[in-house]
C-alpha cells in the first residue's frame, strides 16, 4: 500500500435558486490529482474558480456531487469513526487566523482538544508534553510562553502557526492550506510559508497549497494546477507552468501578477497604448467584471 | 525628534524638476486614547503635480492615518497634533488645509482633493442608486448644474471608468466588486480634482480585475494629469506604477526615493526586508526561500 491522498474526477454542483426556478452551478468540474508525502501541490486561480471548494471537499466540509477521495488508495469515509480516522490524516488550515481560533480559549486548549479527540494523549502529563512539542514544531518557542495565552495576545503570523500546530495535532500526514498567508502582513508571510516548507521536507508532510499568488506557488510547490471556472486548465511542474505557460488563462494570470523586477511596466504599456491610439486595452473584457 | 527619510541624490534632482501640488510639513497624528498612540510622527512629504506617489507599509504603520490627516478626515480620538498641509492650487493660490473653516473645507474636499477609500467595495450607499450618488456630488459642489447636465456628466464618468452608463440605475449590490470599485473611482473623478488619494483601492480584488482597474487609473491620469497618492502594502505593484515611493514604518517615513532607486538601491533595512518578502515570479528562487532565514524573525 502506498501512502497518498488522491482525488479522482471530483465534481461539485451547487443549486442556485432564482425565484421559483433553480439551476445548477458546476463549481468544480472533474478535478483529479494525487498528493504524496513530502510533496506540495499548489492550486491556483481567481475567486470563484472552485479551488476552495476542492479544499472543503477534501476536508469533508462539503460532499462531492460525484467523484472520489481516496486515502492510501481506499475510498474515504463520510461519517462515524472511519471519518475521524480520515481526519487523523487529513487536516485543514484556514485563511483567516483571526476567525479560526476561539477568543475564549487559551492556545493550549486549542491544541489539547484535537489531541484528546483523536486519542493522541490521555493524561495531563502527556497532554502538556504534546502541546509543548507541537508549539516547538511550529517555532513558537519557548512553548511555555505561548501555551497559556489567548489568541488576541498573538500576532497574525503567530496565530497562523497555532492553526498549523492544531492541524498537526491529530498526527496529520496531509495538510490542506487554503490561502494560509493572504491575511497576513507581507513581511511575515514568508516565515509561515517557510515553516510549511520545512514541515513538508523534514516531516514528510503532503501539502495542498491553495493560493492566488503565483510567485509563492512557484517557489513553494512541486506541481501547480491552474483552475478556471471549476476546471483544471493547466498542470505541471511549477517552473514549467510559470516559465512556459500553455493555456491562455495561465498566461493572463501571469501577465496580471505584479512583478517586482518589472519597474514601471504598467505605465509604459499605458503610454504606448495611448500613443498608438488603441482603445482601452481590454481584450479579456475585464472592465465588465 | 525623528530623522529624515533616507533618499538618494537622484531623488533630489528629480524633485528639483517638479512643481508641488501638496506639501505636508512635520505632520503628527496622535490617537488620544490611554496610553496615547502616536500613529504618525513628524512626517514631511511633497506631492508633485501629475505624479504617482506610492505609500508602502504594513498594517498599523500609519499610512491610512496620514492620508486622512492630509485630507482633514481625522475623527476623534485621532488628533492632528502638529504640522501644516498646504495645497498649491492650479490658479496659483495656496490653500492652508489645516486652517480651513467648515464651509471652506467642504468646498475644498472632493473638488481639489478626492479620495478612494479602503474597502471601496463597501463604501457605496446600498440604498440609493449609482445615479443618485453621482448626482449628489454635483448638487453639493456644482449647484448651478441642471438635471440634464448632471445626467450627462454621470454617464460620461461611468464611460470613462469602463462601466456601461446603463448601470446608472443600478444599486451597489447589483454590481460586481470590480464594477463597484470603478464607480468609486468615477465618483472621485467627478469634479476633476488635482489630487486623488487612493487607499488600497484594489486590495480585495482578483489580480486580473486589479490589473484592469490599475490600467484605467493610469490611463485617466495620463489624460487628466491629476496627482495620486497610492496607499498599499503591495510593493511590487507600487514599483510598477509609481514615480516615487515612500516606505512607512511605525508612523515615520523611513525611506523616500524614486521607484528606480527603491528597487535598484534600497538603503533602509526595512525597505530591503519588504522587497525580500516578495519572491520574484520569473526570477531565481531567492536565497530566503527554503533556507528558513525568515522563520526565526517571524516567530517573534
Amino acid at each position: 500500500m502506498t501512502t497518498s491522498l488522491e482525488v479522482r474526477n471530483l465534481t461539485k454542483d451547487f443549486k442556485i435558486r432564482k425565484g421559483l426556478r433553480s439551476s445548477l452551478l458546476r463549481a468544480v468540474d472533474d478535478v483529479s490529482f494525487t498528493l504524496e508525502p513530502g510533496k506540495t501541490i499548489a492550486l491556483v486561480g481567481e475567486s470563484g474558480s472552485g479551488k476552495s471548494t476542492v479544499a472543503r471537499m477534501i476536508a469533508k466540509l462539503e460532499t462531492p456531487s460525484s467523484g472520489q477521495i481516496l486515502l492510501d488508495e481506499q475510498p474515504s469515509a463520510t461519517h462515524g469513526a472511519a471519518l475521524r480516522s480520515y481526519r487523523n490524516n487529513v487536516q485543514m488550515v484556514f485563511q483567516d487566523p483571526f476567525a479560526s481560533l476561539n477568543p475564549f480559549h487559551s492556545i493550549a486548549h486549542h491544541l489539547e482538544r484535537p489531541l484528546q479527540i483523536h486519542g493522541r494523549a490521555t493524561n495531563r502529563a502527556e497532554l502538556d508534553a504534546a502541546v509543548d512539542e507541537l508549539l516547538e514544531r511550529v517555532n513558537l518557542s519557548p512553548a511555555s510562553a505561548y501555551a497559556e495565552r489567548r489568541p488576541h495576545e498573538l500576532s497574525g503570523g503567530q496565530r497562523q502557526r497555532v492553526a498549523i500546530a492544531r492541524a498537526l495535532a491529530p498526527g496529520a500526514r496531509f495538510l490542506i492550506a487554503d490561502e494560509p498567508v493572504s491575511m497576513l502582513d507581507v513581511s511575515i508571510r514568508l516565515g509561515v510559508l517557510n515553516l510549511l516548507a520545512r514541515l513538508q521536507r523534514e516531516e514528510n508532510l503532503g501539502v495542498l497549497y491553495i493560493t492566488h499568488d503565483l510567485a509563492t506557488a512557484r517557489h513553494f510547490s512541486d506541481e501547480i494546477l491552474v483552475m478556471f471556472r471549476g476546471k483544471v486548465v493547466e498542470r505541471g511542474p511549477s517552473d514549467e507552468v510559470i516559465l512556459n505557460p500553455q493555456h491562455d488563462y495561465t498566461k493572463l494570470l501571469l501577465s496580471a501578477a505584479p512583478e517586482p523586477t518589472n519597474q514601471g511596466r504598467l505605465r509604459r504599456e499605458v503610454r504606448e497604448e495611448l500613443a498608438s491610439g488603441v482603445g482601452p486595452g481590454d481584450r479579456f473584457g475585464t472592465s465588465g467584471l | 525628534m525623528t530623522t529624515a527619510p533616507l533618499s538618494s541624490p537622484a531623488h533630489a534632482e528629480y524633485l528639483a524638476q517638479q512643481t508641488p501640488v501638496l506639501t505636508a510639513n512635520d505632520v503628527s497624528v496622535t490617537y488620544e486614547v490611554d496610553p496615547p498612540v502616536k500613529a504618525v510622527q513628524h512626517v514631511s512629504l511633497t506631492l508633485n503635480r501629475g505624479e504617482i506617489l506610492g505609500l508602502a507599509g504594513e498594517s498599523g504603520c500609519g499610512k491610512t492615518t496620514l492620508a486622512y490627516g492630509l485630507n482633514r478626515l481625522l475623527k476623534p480620538p485621532a488628533l492632528l497634533t502638529s504640522g501644516s498641509v498646504v495645497f498649491h492650487d492650479e490658479s496659483g493660490t495656496d490653500i492652508d488645509v489645516v486652517a480651513l473653516g467648515d464651509d471652506e473645507l467642504r468646498a475644498f474636499r472632493w473638488d481639489k482633493v478626492s479620495m478612494v477609500f479602503q474597502g471601496a467595495m463597501n463604501s457605496l450607499n446600498p440604498v440609493i442608486s449609482v445615479r443618485a450618488q453621482l448626482h449628489d456630488i454635483f448638487t453639493t459642489h456644482r449647484p448651478s448644474m441642471s438635471r440634464k447636465e448632471k445626467e450627462e456628466r454621470s454617464a460620461e464618468l461611468l464611460q470613462l471608468v469602463g462601466v456601461d452608463p446603463n448601470r446608472l440605475g443600478s444599486f451597489a449590490h447589483e454590481l460586481s466588486g470590480g464594477m463597484r470599485q470603478r464607480v468609486m473611482i468615477a465618483m472621485a473623478l467627478a469634479l476633476n480634482p488635482q489630487v486623488m488619494i487612493m487607499d488600497e483601492p484594489t486590495t480585495a480584488l482578483d489580480v486580473v480585475v486589479q490589473r484592469g482597474i490599475l490600467r484605467e487609473i493610469m490611463r485617466l491620469r495620463e489624460r487628466f494629469n491629476f496627482a495620486v497618492i497610492f496607499i498599499t502594502h503591495d510593493l511590487p505593484l507600487l514599483l510598477e506604477i509609481s514615480d516615487r515611493i515612500a516606505v512607512m514604518r511605525a508612523g515615520q517615513i523611513v525611506e523616500l526615493d524614486t521607484a528606480e532607486n527603491i528597487l535598484g538601491s534600497p538603503q533602509h533595512d526595512y525597505t530591503k526586508k519588504l522587497l525580500g518578502s516578495f519572491p520574484s515570479l520569473f526570477g531565481e528562487r531567492g536565497d530566503f526561500v527554503r533556507t528558513g532565514t525568515h522563520e526565526t524573525e517571524a516567530g517573534k
